[in-house]
């Protein structure tokens, strides 16, 4: 029971942005990226001791203005996309870039970290998404499975495709296209597929969920008004390649298969505030993770949708004892979709919320006031996944 | 002495008896008798009843002995010589009285003893007569059988004789039968000809070794075949009506002919007759009837078809009615399947009859068609033709209770419909139209009524006078399940599932439900749930009062479901209501540059506008809620000024030094606050009163207000709009909500978060800023 308690990390600054290190699949690593207009903004690489139950922080300078978002390449430990704000008089502009962490932090030193505040140490920059003819930055996205060469960007209303060039040091603008419509249309937030030889992305603009195909520059599918209000975020199911999730200001998750948009295959209507994030668990997608500005994060059991509707499914590795599996699987009933958890750490608005890719039980959630809160799946239900 | 043995005997005795004292004791016996005195009084008025005592002068047991020494020892002297002469009185009495009688009875003997001599002589004289009667007699009898000996052979060769003649009758009979059958079957008269043939059937069946019989039993069977063919014929004919058609078959059935067969075809027949009349009917109901009302339809079915189903199973049965089993079955099944048709045809004119509204009429057709049914039904139960007749009269029951409950459903939605209108009207002629209250009591009463009409309609099947009304069916089913659950709990039921259809639609497309609309319905179900479904409810329960205890939907659940309902209902005009205002709070922070954006002189006319609305809005939930309850006020509520630069504590917050403790302290200080402060439920449920609505509607919008300030970035005199704008909401809303705290706390957090946001928070003096909301 012990385990299961929370483990709790607060940052000096508010703080909205926050990412597994993606590429990472040993450590238990999360990156938070922090919001100070006074100050320099620091990126956190949050190391969590899963034995000892015990975080280790390093601290990373990210001077250039203050983080909305932050995303780590899936292919390189030491690489991350941010995006943030710069400000000078009169303007706030918001750029993305790509940097490279100190090498000897890559793979979570744990040496003494009492004293990484006095040597904090800085990013070294690997290039500018340059965004000067395009408008401000709201998120990058790496391509999942690829080599951490290719990023998409979202712009004001331009969806921009980037080659990372040179070992990342030089992007170019490989394809792009914008939205067009009347008013100013912007995008909210964007989710590259897993599925399809990576040549999909979702993203959110308003109401709206488009689907594109990233080798022309096409629009796949369009959900219109997919919530009531703004569109927070959207995630793609890991193993089923048609299903997404999406939260929004209206209070609600809904999943959606693609093929069929006419209406959400479910919805869920458990937070009392807009929800700003919406995760599948990497490998158990079944395990949804939401938070809102409710300040709650609730963890729900969406069987029924799910890649396992009917229980967990044979590895096909164990063909010996497959018979057994099959017998085993018929007397356990699946569970119904359910709320599993509702955590309640947070005291302001929690505005993002990540698995570990490392732990598939583990998951990270962020609130305004700096507060970072690591939680697990209750140990029951992992083992009723798992058995 | 022997005068009182004589009393003694009484009235009983002999009239031979001579003494004149009995006599004289008999008449007076009989005057008694006649005035009908009681027989012991009038016997011896004073003295003893007891018969048997020695001393009674009258009683049977007198012993003269006892009677003297009891004189003697109890009376005086004076006494004695009293009873002496009294005695001596009575013995006179008593003689001459013996005198008079013998005297008179002296003459009726006399005449007597003439009589009897007279008889003797008259009786020597017959007796000589009988003598020569005797003597005559014997001399008859010996003629006559002298007679009798003589006739004998002759009678006998009579006898003889007398035979013969009735055998050749006979034979002269079945000689001319054959000519005789052709005439009868000439002249048509078939009952003759078969009777004639049914006598000589037997004989010829006898005799038939002998060649002449069989030539005649030959000619015979050809004719009675023509016969046959013919009465068959007629039979086939379909002229001839039931009755003749039965003496056909019975006919037929004399001549021999296979019942069964005759069966099928007496059948066959009738089916062609009735399939005639289901034709017609048929050709009512047509593609597109000119449609005689379904009361006439179902006359014109009853007269037709079923009476001639009637009379087909009577007649059959009165002549098939020796075929045992076999036969009834046959007919069974006849019926049945001709039932069949017809009920088909009778579902297929009831199901055309789904629009029209008028129950009376269909109740009284369902009446006619099912009395009428019970005539064949009660001769033929096998048919199940009055099972049949029953269920197509609970069928459409049933379908008239779904009509109804269809008609509920539309008129509620049409209800709706005219509450939109008139929500809308009012924008369109400037002018108050109906309050919110009328409509619902217009709304609410329409309802009541039509609910009120259904009921009436629909009890129109359970009258006394139809009948159908006392079957199982309509005295349970029918009301409890029927009625009860499945137009009125159904209606209500229908009722909320519209109501939360209003809810789960996605009313941000297009604004399909005017928010007026979902508190009026809000409050109509809040209404149902405290009044008015049980009122319905008892109203049907009183009209249906059914026999049947199948479980019903209990009021409560009822009551829940609306109540629910009109939570959810309220939920949702409250999201709504927050959504229009969060709208415009949204769009006023996301579309303003606040880097740039001058030192605030007035409070943004949005802000206004938000006060505005809401105001309003407090004004329509007034209309239909309740004002709720309020935290008690603080004095110095409206007085309240942003203290929040002020306070050196909150100083802190908002300008944290970069030294190591302060980021902690700052991260403390508001954890800290926050601890105290209660977690805010933005999207909660509401209650059921205005104060809870409004700070519902309020929490969101400020909520809002609170997430937008916090994706942008300030300059100086952005901040201080958002103080300026802050503080204006915080002056007119605190009024609107339960607690006001909330307003407060809320509202603080946008400043603080504002601070936050600012590259440069230098934040107004409140003194300015109260200078400027007031002026604003």
């Amino acid at each position: 029971m012990e385990d299961d308690a929370p483990v709790i990390y607060g940052l000096e600054f508010q703080a909205r942005a926050l990412t597994p290190q993606t590429a990472e699949t040993d450590a238990i690593r999360f990156l938070v990226g922090t919001q100070s207009l006074k100050y320099d903004n620091q990126i956190h690489i949050i190391d969590f001791d899963d034995e000892n139950n015990i975080i280790n922080k390093n601290v990373l300078l990210h001077q250039v203005g203050e983080i909305w978002h932050i995303s780590a390449s899936p292919a390189d430990k030491g690489v991350l996309a941010t995006c943030y704000n710069q400000t000078s008089d009169s303007k706030v502009m918001t750029c993305a870039a790509v940097w490279r962490m100190p090498k000897e932090l890559e793979s979570g030193s744990h040496e003494s970290p009492d004293d990484s505040s006095s040597t904090t140490q800085t990013l070294e920059l690997l290039c500018h998404l340059d965004n000067t003819a395009h408008g401000n930055m709201a998120c990058v996205t790496w391509e999942p499975m690829g080599d951490g060469k290719k990023i998409i960007s979202l712009a004001d209303n331009h969806l921009l495709l980037w080659d990372l060039q040179e070992s990342s040091s030089q992007a170019v603008l490989s394809s792009s296209t914008a939205l067009e419509g009347k008013g100013q249309l912007k995008f909210t937030s964007g989710r590259w597929s897993p599925h399809h030889n990576c040549t999909q992305v979702a993203t959110a603009n308003d109401t709206t969920i488009r689907g594109w195909d990233t080798r022309n520059m096409s629009q796949i599918y369009c959900i219109e008004n997919a919530h009531g209000q703004l569109v927070r975020d959207l995630d793609f199911n890991p193993n089923k390649q048609y299903y997404l999730a999406s939260c929004g200001d209206d209070c609600k998750v809904k999943f959606w298969d693609t093929r069929n948009v006419g209406e959400p295959v479910k919805t869920l209507d458990e937070h009392s505030h807009w929800v700003w994030n919406v995760r599948y668990n990497h490998s158990h997608d079944q395990l949804i993770l939401t938070g809102s500005s409710d300040s709650r994060v609730i963890l729900s059991n969406m069987v029924s949708i799910s890649s396992e509707p009917f229980g967990h499914l044979v590895d096909e590795d164990d063909l010996s004892d497959q018979e057994e599996h099959h017998q085993e699987e018929k007397s356990k009933e699946p569970l119904p979709d359910s709320v599993i958890a509702t955590y309640e750490e947070h005291e302001d608005s929690v505005y993002a919320v990540e698995w570990s890719s490392a732990d598939p039980w583990l998951f990270a959630s962020l609130s305004y006031d700096g507060r970072l809160v690591i939680n697990r799946v209750p140990r029951a239900l992992k083992y009723h996944i798992l058995l | 002495m022997e005068a009182a043995v004589g009393l003694g005997s009484g009235p009983g005795a002999s009239p031979e008896e001579p003494e004149a004292p009995e006599r004289r004791r008999k008449a007076h016996g009989m005057l008694k008798l006649y005035y009908g005195l009681p027989e012991a009084e009038a016997a011896a008025p004073g003295a003893t009843p007891d018969p048997r005592d020695p001393t009674d002068l009258n009683g049977a047991h007198f012993d003269p002995e006892v009677f003297l020494d009891k004189l003697r020892k109890e009376c005086p002297l004076a006494q004695l010589m009293d009873s002496e002469t009294d005695m001596v009185r009575q013995i006179r009495a008593l003689d001459s009285d013996m005198q008079t009688l013998v005297y008179e009875n002296y003459n009726k003997f006399i005449c007597a003893t003439d009589t009897i001599r007279k008889m003797k002589n008259d009786f020597r004289k017959m007796e000589d007569e009988m003598d020569r009667l005797a003597t005559t007699m014997a001399v008859i009898t010996d003629f006559s059988a002298r007679i009798s000996a003589t006739l004998q052979d002759r009678h006998e060769r009579i006898t003889k004789l007398a035979g013969v003649h009735a055998l050749l009758r006979k034979l002269q009979f079945l000689f001319e039968l054959p000519s005789r059958l052709t005439r009868c079957v000439e002249l048509g008269a078939y009952g003759q000809a078969v009777r004639y043939q049914g006598r000589a059937r037997a004989v010829l069946q006898q005799y038939q070794h002998l060649p002449s019989f069989r030539a005649i039993q030959d000619d015979c069977q050809l004719i009675t075949a023509r016969l046959a063919q013919q009465l068959r014929h007629k039979f086939r004919d379909g002229g001839a009506g039931a009755p003749e058609l039965a003496e056909c078959v019975e006919l037929l059935l004399a001549l021999g002919e296979p019942a069964e067969e005759l069966c099928d075809e007496f059948l066959a027949h009738a089916q062609g007759r009735l399939e005639g009349e289901l034709g017609s009917l048929e050709a009512e109901l047509g593609p597109s009837p000119p449609a005689p009302d379904v009361l006439e339809f179902t006359d014109r079915g009853g007269s037709g078809f079923v009476s001639g189903l009637c009379q087909v199973v009577a007649s059959y049965q009165e002549l098939f009615s020796a075929q045992g089993p076999a036969g009834v079955e046959k007919l069974v099944a006849f019926a049945r399947e001709l039932g069949s048709r017809y009920f088909a045809l009778v579902e297929r004119r009831l199901a055309q009859e789904q629009g029209s509204g008028d129950n009376s009429l269909l109740v009284r057709a369902l009446d006619r068609f099912h009395r009428r049914l019970r005539a064949p039904g009660t001769m033929l139960p096998a048919a199940g033709l009055t099972e049949g007749a029953t269920e197509i009269v609970e069928q459409a029951a049933r379908e008239r209770l779904g009509q109804h409950l269809q008609g509920l459903c539309a008129a509620f939605s049409g209800c709706l419909t005219d509450v939109r209108q008139a929500l809308a009207a009012p924008r369109l002629a400037g002018k108050e139209g109906p309050g919110l209250g009328e409509l619902l009591a217009s709304v609410s009463g329409a309802i009541l009524g039509h609910i009120k009409a259904s009921l009436a309609a629909v009890h129109l099947f359970t009258a006394k006078d139809v009948s159908f009304s006392n079957k199982a069916y309509f005295r349970g089913e029918f009301c409890s399940q029927g009625v009860r659950e499945g137009l009125i709990v159904g209606f209500i039921r229908s009722m909320c599932r519209t109501a939360r259809g209003f809810c789960d639609s996605p009313s941000e497309k297009g604004g399909a439900t005017p928010p007026a609309l979902l508190l009026l319905l809000s409050r109509l179900c809040l209404d149902y749930e405290t009044s008015t479904i049980s009122y319905i409810l008892t109203l049907t329960d009183e009209q249906f009062l059914g026999q049947d205890h199948s479980p019903v939907t209990p009021v409560s659940t009822l009551c829940a479901e609306a109540r629910e309902t009109a939570r959810r209902l309220l939920t949702h005009y409250v999201k709504v209501q927050g959504l229009v205002v969060s709208q415009m709070l949204r769009k006023s922070v996301e579309t303003r540059d606040w880097l740039t954006t001058l030192e605030p002189r007035n409070v943004r006319a949005v802000m206004k506008r938000v006060v505005e609305d809401t105001t309003a809005i407090d004004v329509q939930v007034g209309l239909l809620y309740e004002e709720g309850v309020r935290k008690a006020q603080s004095s110095d509520s409206s007085k309240r000024t942003f203290s929040v630069y002020s306070s050196s504590r909150q100083q802190g917050r908002y300008a944290p030094s970069y030294t190591p403790s302060a980021p902690m302290d700052t991260n403390l200080l508001s954890n800290i606050q926050k601890l105290f402060s209660e977690r805010i439920d933005v999207f909660s449920p509401v209650e059921f009163n205005k104060v809870s609505v409004l700070t519902g509607i309020i929490k969101i919008s400020l909520k809002t207000l609170l997430e937008c300030v916090r994706l942008r970035t300030f300059g100086r005199y952005g901040l201080q709009q958002v103080q300026v704008d802050c503080h204006f909401l915080q002056l007119y809303l605190w009024r609107f909500v339960a607690d006001e705290e909330l307003v407060h706390l809320l509202l603080d957090e946008v400043v603080a978060s504002a601070a936050l946001r600012c590259l440069d928070p230098v934040p107004m003096e409140p003194s300015v800023v109260e200078v400027i909301c007031e002026r604003g």
